[in-house]
């Protein structure tokens, strides 16, 4: 098991580097020189080349890029163009965020899953249908129409949930969800649609298999066979759905935020775009990837504990 | 199905007498329109895009004019203004055409470019193999490991924000997972006899990747086409929504349901009509994408 979690901890760190490279060039690839904006309009030739020398511009690119990464690491995030420094920006958006992409998640484990196992182990009956209607009105409609839609609905028609701001869920838990909830369901919906479907075929296909008919030909109630025998097998591949959607979630977070105007790390990029400050922009992207990389390694040592066969591999 | 058997059974013209490059094509069509909802879908977006390509024609007013022959702000819907007025007294049944005309040109315009340079590149690559393959990959790799909004927002940094430019950040965006498909189409077709054949007969590598095999490998990436219209509409309207697309009063889908979000209290239509038209047409491919799914898939069709 130790040499396992060592061999997929070692597969991550190429995959960091990789995108970190990516990301690093994508600054690089600016059209004009980060020097000369700084500097302003008026500055001689003389100060831009010294404000070159100060941002080491004038290094090589490895050179740049192995300075950068190492102050990445040191947690050094650099400083936007109004001169805060974006590891404090990264604070203060972050949790929100992350609280909206958490509950998000909830709601689609909590309704994605017990829904998928449903209709995989009944095939062809009302749960079946219900998850395929789920599946046609989730999976089809973007998130932020969703989110614009409940807006109209509970916010503005019937008034019964806020439309915009949110509260931290540590210093009042109960409005932190009224702010939460419509948020959480326009961004979980889709996924939720994606790990019903993804469980239900899983399910059905083990529902066929051998053990399943011992299982039941040593009696045991049909409850029991789903989740004490099917359940535990099914949930490999939900598993990596699970994971791999991350990346979509985070993504899909920062739209949603914006549609109920929550400060968060979507305003801050949205904003950080349209004043060209490359330097946020570039250091969100690093903290969302890595996010997502270190996700989906967990996943993967999941898999392991899930399924023991896997470890062997 | 008793009015299918009852039909003459069509005997096929033999391969010799089809026309050589379109035959693939052509029937993957005729078996598209020959599903229901295939031709529900075609037929959907049919009519979209003969709108939005006509908005100029059938919108009464123009889009961006304000205070057009005194209409007031917030008109509700009325046979004069069909989807109301907005809150600058635009008529919004012009605004959402023009939008949707908007949406559609990007989107197209964008997965047809990705769409291109991931297929080439994942068939040259797939046909090469070696170390050519094994670094292409690793890049495309990289790639992916970018959610699709955020690399979009990377490349909308470096080239600024515009309508132009969201073509550009969707496109890329499209290239990697063309790439991957196409690669993976390619390993299965190119050690088919046929192939062999040509190699035999003296064929060189371009002209049998792009000739022989594409004609093959193709119809079934088209699945693919249609999903990536799809997302790329979703994706253009969300930047755009986020204020990150066209320059207003330039309208598209997004810009006008983020206009809309502002004045949910005033004017439930600005938000109802752009998002209706937007999930219809998103419907309308979903469909178009199981469709073709099933027309090129031997397996899916055997279902039916």
């Amino acid at each position: 098991m130790v040499a396992f979690v060592v061999r997929r901890l070692l597969q991550g760190v190429p995959v960091l580097l990789l995108a970190s490279i990516a990301v690093f060039l994508v600054l690089r690839l600016v059209p004009g020189d980060p020097a000369t904006s700084l500097a302003g309009p008026d500055a001689t030739p003389q100060r831009v080349e010294e404000i070159r020398g100060q941002l080491g511009l004038n290094d090589s690119l490895p050179v740049q890029y192995v300075r950068w990464l190492g102050q990445l690491l040191r947690g050094d995030l650099g400083t936007s163009i109004r001169g805060i420094e974006v590891s404090r920006l990264l604070k203060d958006s972050m949790p929100s965020t992350l609280e909206l992409a958490v509950a998000a998640y909830i709601f689609a484990l909590m309704l994605g899953i017990p829904l998928g196992v449903m209709a995989g182990a009944h095939p062809r009956t009302g749960w079946d249908w219900t998850l395929s209607g789920f599946t046609l009105i989730s999976i089809g409609i973007p998130s932020f129409l969703t989110g614009i839609l409940l807006l109209w609905l509970f916010g503005v028609q019937l008034s019964w949930l806020p439309t915009s701001g949110r509260v931290s869920f540590f210093s009042n838990p109960g409005q932190s969800l009224e702010h939460l909830l419509l948020p959480a369901y326009a961004l979980g919906a889709n996924l939720a649609a994606v790990l019903g479907r993804y469980t239900r075929t899983s399910v059905a296909e083990i529902m066929g298999q051998d053990y399943i008919r011992t299982a039941r030909a040593k009696g045991l109630a049909g409850r029991q066979v789903v989740v004490s025998h099917a359940l535990r097998n099914a949930l490999v591949p939900v598993v990596t759905i699970t994971a791999l959607q991350v990346g979509a979630v985070l993504a899909g977070a920062v739209v949603v935020e914006q549609v109920f105007t929550r400060p968060g790390m979507g305003r801050l990029v949205v904003e950080a775009i349209q004043n060209r400050d490359y330097v946020v922009v570039q250091s969100t992207l690093v903290v969302l990837v890595t996010i997502f990389v270190v996700v989906n390694l967990s996943a993967d040592l999941a898999y392991g504990f899930l399924d023991p066969r896997i470890r062997r591999r | 199905m008793t009015a299918l058997t009852s039909e003459p059974v069509v005997v096929r013209e033999s391969w010799r007498g089809r026309k050589r490059h379109e035959s693939m094509l052509f029937a993957t069509v005729e078996r598209i329109l020959r599903n229901p909802v295939g031709l529900v879908a075609v037929s959907g977006i049919l009519v979209l895009v003969v709108a939005a390509l006509g908005a100029s024609f059938i919108a009464k007013y123009s889009p961006n004019d304000q205070a057009y022959h005194g209409a007031a702000r917030y008109l509700s819907p009325s046979f004069d203004h069909p989807f109301g007025t907005d809150y600058l007294r635009r008529d919004l049944f012009a605004r959402t055409l023009f939008g949707l005309r908007n949406s559609l040109l990007i989107s197209i315009g964008a997965v047809t470019f990705g769409s291109s340079v991931g297929i080439s590149v994942g068939f040259l690559s797939g046909y090469a193999g070696g170390w050519f393959d094994a670094i292409i990959m690793r890049v495309i790799d990289a790639l992916l490991a970018f959610p699709g909004l955020l690399a979009a927002m990377a490349i909308l940094t470096i080239l600024g924000t515009g309508l132009v430019n969201l073509a550009i950040a969707i496109a890329v965006f499209n290239i990697p997972a063309f790439a991957r498909l196409s690669r993976a189409q390619m390993l299965v077709e190119k050690n088919r006899d046929y192939v062999f054949a040509s190699q035999a007969l003296g064929a060189g590598p371009l002209r049998i990747v792009f000739r022989h095999i594409s004609a093959n490998a193709i119809p079934p990436l088209l699945t693919q086409v249609a999903l990536a219209i799809n997302g790329a509409i979703v994706l253009s309207a969300a930047l755009s929504f986020l204020g990150l697309g066209e320059k207003p009063p330039e309208p598209s889908l997004g810009s006008l349901l983020n206009d809309a979000k502002s004045h949910l209290r005033d004017a439930w239509w600005m938000a109802a009509f752009p998002a209706a038209t937007m999930a219809f047409l998103l419907l309308c491919l979903n469909f178009l994408a199981d469709a073709i799914n099933e027309a090129t898939s031997p397996y899916a069709r055997r279902k039916v």
